[in-house]
């Protein structure tokens, strides 16, 4: 809108907030402002009613009451004398698990399918395609049942191994599939590990920094070294010479049959293997059609060029093929890992105590508290799926194509 | 410029065409190119072939040979036949399509499904005679009387609201017309209307009812939420969150692509709210937490706040599925609006709409789908969906311990309406291809 130049000025109208588009867009945000501050108002102080005739208040001492009830998959130490701050946290920290898992498994299973899909094999491209429909169009939570069945239903109880004629276990006898879970072997650190451990770490950095110098060479010289192989070197060697030096201390304790169950070993519930296979079969499903896209995104002409300018196949595809299709693959992946660490709340329905199984489910029922706890878990959620985005956000930046 | 060619030979006859080899065309080459071409590939299909023949020998005789369709209990099938034991299917479909729905009154929601396809025809379909339109946009009322039943009185008292205020806004814009300027009346009679359809709402729907009610009975038996469950309570919740998410996920796009700093800023923290915390603590939310933000002594009922959850939670999703395709349309057309003088919401209804739905309608389906499959979720909080109704069938003596047949046949109810979704969103994506390749 253009004021003529010829019109007298006049002073501020109040029709001008209404008629001015300058003024309008003020007169409508501060009207929104007001019913959304009055809905908000009205909410709360219903909200403060309703809790007053309740007789309850709004505080979070209950999370340093004691939480009487056991959680049977855990990363750090827990028993039902614990606090209810404490079973919040093995539950985070059960959610964090299974979301890593099945993160790491989904990408695995998600590359190879959309690879195989893509494949000139007919059958083969045939059988992703009905893998991909199937998954992508039956609910997860059926799935997570059903994985969680399967294995309740079809591996044999643990009784089963006991005995000189019962069942003998995978992998030397060290991991056992049974219907209450998976029995693997624990590493545990003798004397003597902190060294293996260390100097293992310090040869990680050592890669990093390895990396960076060989690029910086290769920039300036134009030289190649062969890097990954230096890496692969780096990363096995120093910590397999410490560890015969230091006299092996980092064994494997297998689990053992004792009584009713297995004793010692690491073990994996029913529940969570069944979550973590479930959530990245389904997954799995969805980063195999970004994958696919991924790859049909970049033209057939980038190859070819590669090809001419006399790139051999495996830096076509680092150098040409690869950087071009992450770019369309990586953002939908990692809303693909968001959406798989909010689906893990899901384990509520099999049993396996994530935050929403402690915090949200036992804790919230002992103690009543539903403002509190439903509050906690939600900004729990909320800070992961940020800080996911948040990573995503910076690797957009970093690879958007720069034009103009 | 014309160059003499001398040639030693001319052939005088044509040589008849010879057969292709054997091996480069029909059923052998295709094998050979398509399955068996190299020793990777060979060893491919000869795994997939493995795994076809291990699920075919697996789901074969026990699916299609050893079933069993009659028998009583669990027991009695194993007694008949090993295979899967489908009289369970057979004896409890009726719980799985209508939950605990009462017996006699089943014609109710058969109707309104029934209601439903004739009313999404016209919708879905260009093809269809408009006048059907006016079904669909009743229908939502239409559904809600038939399946909770009651007095008619209440859904027509709700739909007349709308009547009220477009005859506010018809009358009320040229009344205040006359003392105050044209826009500011149109504005102001809008605003009157808004606050009048609430106030119906509030204050004048329930007495109404009464009142009517006592005068003229017209109802049908009222059936309790609890009452209903199975795939009807996934299609009720899938159906009205898929048509209240799409019109507020479109507001709220709109609303965090505007320029309104303020407006901006609440829709774009809603979105990520929402997207953000998982489905099911915002089923918490409505099951133990909404009431508390509602006046004391508001009843209200499971189903109805839990179609609000999930409805605001596919409204986000939505909402950045839309934005996505906002932002993918040139610039171009944006400034093409504006030089043609067009106001925002025109600009927005008949230039940038439907342009970016039409980009954004793979997304949107997939939203839709996605809606769909996690009214499964709703089983968590007790309501009685399809997954939820398998508790009470595992539970009951006869089918303790049946487990495959059951969750197959959900998992193909789901399949089935996803896929079809799916399919539907190609032929639309075809259908509404306009050539810019």
């Amino acid at each position: 809108m253009s004021v003529s130049a010829d019109r007298p000025e006049e002073g501020f109208r109040f029709s001008q907030l209404i008629y001015d588009t300058r003024y309008r867009s003020y007169t409508i945000q501060i009207f929104a402002l007001i019913v959304i501050m009055l809905a908000f108002a009205w909410l709360l102080n219903n909200a403060v009613v309703n809790l007053e005739r309740l007789g309850k208040t709004f505080e979070f001492g209950f999370l340093w009451e004691t939480a009487s009830y056991d959680i049977n998959q855990r990363l750090i130490d827990y028993d039902s004398t614990s606090t209810h701050g404490r079973a919040a946290l093995v539950g985070i920290l059960n959610t964090l698990l299974v979301a890593v898992l099945g993160c790491i498994t989904a990408t695995v299973v998600g590359v190879i399918a959309g690879v195989l899909r893509l494949s000139k094999n007919w059958l083969i491209a045939r059988l992703m395609t009905v893998y991909i429909e199937s998954f992508r169009n039956v609910p997860v939570l059926i799935w997570i049942l059903i994985v969680v069945a399967a294995i309740n239903e079809t591996l044999p109880p643990p009784a089963a191994y006991r005995g000189e004629d019962g069942m003998s276990g995978y992998l030397w006898e060290s991991v056992f599939l049974t219907n209450r879970g998976f029995y693997i072997p624990i590493p545990v650190f003798g004397e003597g590990s902190t060294v293996v451990v260390v100097g293992f770490l310090i040869s990680c950095v050592a890669i990093w920094f390895f990396s960076r110098w060989a690029r910086k060479r290769q920039d300036a010289t134009g030289q190649i070294l062969p890097v990954f192989r230096i890496n692969l070197a780096l990363f096995f060697l120093p910590a397999l010479l410490l560890y015969f030096i230091a006299g092996m201390p980092i064994t494997l304790e297998d689990p053992v049959l004792r009584g009713f169950n297995f004793q010692g070993g690491i073990f994996m519930r029913d529940s969570l293997i069944g979550l973590w296979l479930a959530l990245s079969i389904y997954t799995g499903a969805f980063v195999a059609e970004i994958v696919r896209a991924g790859i049909l995104s970049v033209s057939k002409g980038q190859t070819e060029a590669a090809f001419a300018l006399g790139l051999r196949p495996n830096r076509t595809m680092n150098l040409v093929i690869l950087p071009q299709a992450l770019r369309v693959i990586v953002p939908p992946l990692i809303s693909q890992y968001l959406n798989l660490t909010k689906n893990s709340s899901l384990a509520i329905a099999v049993g396996y105590m994530d935050a929403t199984g402690t915090l949200g489910g036992i804790t919230l029922n002992q103690t009543g508290r539903e403002m509190e706890t439903m509050l906690l878990l939600m900004s729990f959620y909320l800070v992961v799926s940020l800080s996911i985005s948040a990573v995503m956000n910076a690797y957009n930046e970093r690879v958007k194509l720069r034009e103009r | 410029m014309v160059q003499e060619h001398t040639a030693r030979f001319v052939a005088d006859k044509q040589i008849p065409a010879a057969p292709p080899p054997r091996s480069e065309s029909g059923a052998i080459a295709w094998l050979r190119t398509n399955l068996f071409s190299g020793v990777f590939n060979t060893i491919l299909t000869l795994l997939g072939l493995y795994v076809i023949y291990l699920v075919m020998a697996g789901i074969t005789p026990w699916l299609f040979l050893d079933s069993v369709w009659n028998a009583s209990s669990l027991s009695n099938c194993r007694e008949i036949d090993d295979g899967a034991c489908l009289a369970v299917i057979n004896e409890r479909w009726l719980q799985f399509f209508f939950g605990f729905y009462p017996d006699h009154l089943r014609w109710r929601p058969s109707l309104t499904f029934a209601l439903l396809f004739v009313s999404l025809y016209p919708v879905l379909f260009s093809s269809a005679p408009r006048k059907l339109l006016i079904l669909s946009a009743a229908y939502p009322l239409i559904a809600y009387w038939l399946i909770w039943g009651g007095s008619i009185w209440g859904p027509v008292l709700v739909a007349a609201a709308l009547g009220i205020g477009f005859l506010i806004v018809q009358y009320g814009s040229r009344a205040l017309a006359n003392v105050m300027d044209e826009g500011v009346a149109f504005l102001t009679s809008v605003g009157l209307a808004i606050i009048a359809a609430v106030l119906w709402w509030l204050f004048l729907v329930v007495p109404l009812d009464d009142l009517l009610t006592s005068i003229v009975n017209i109802g049908l038996e009222p059936v309790e939420s609890a009452r209903i469950g199975g795939f009807l309570l996934s299609l009720i919740l899938g159906f009205t969150g898929i048509a209240g998410s799409l019109p507020i996920g479109i507001c709220l796009a709109l609303g965090r692509q505007s320029n309104l700093l303020i407006i901006k800023a609440f829709c774009t923290g809603f979105i990520e709210f929402i997207r953000g915390v998982p489905l099911i603590t915002l089923l918490f939310v409505a099951s133990v937490l909404l009431s508390y933000f509602l006046p004391p002594d508001t009843e209200f009922d499971l189903i109805l706040r839990v179609i609000i959850m999930v409805t605001a939670f596919a409204s986000a999703y939505m909402a950045e599925v839309i934005r996505g395709g906002l932002a993918a349309l040139p610039r171009g057309q944006y400034e093409a609006a504006d030089a043609l003088g067009l106001d925002y919401w025109k600009s927005m209804r008949l230039i940038i709409l439907p342009q970016a739905l039409k980009i954004s309608i793979p997304g949107i389906v997939n939203t839709f789908i996605g809606l769909f499959k996690d009214t499964t979720l709703v089983s968590i909080i007790g309501l009685l969906d399809p997954v939820g109704i398998l508790n009470p069938i595992r539970a009951d003596q006869n089918w303790n311990g049946i487990v495959w047949e059951l969750y197959g046949f959900v998992a193909l109810f789901y399949f089935i309406f996803c896929f079809s979704m799916s399919r539907y969103s190609m032929y639309l994506e075809r259908k509404l291809e306009t050539g810019h390749r």
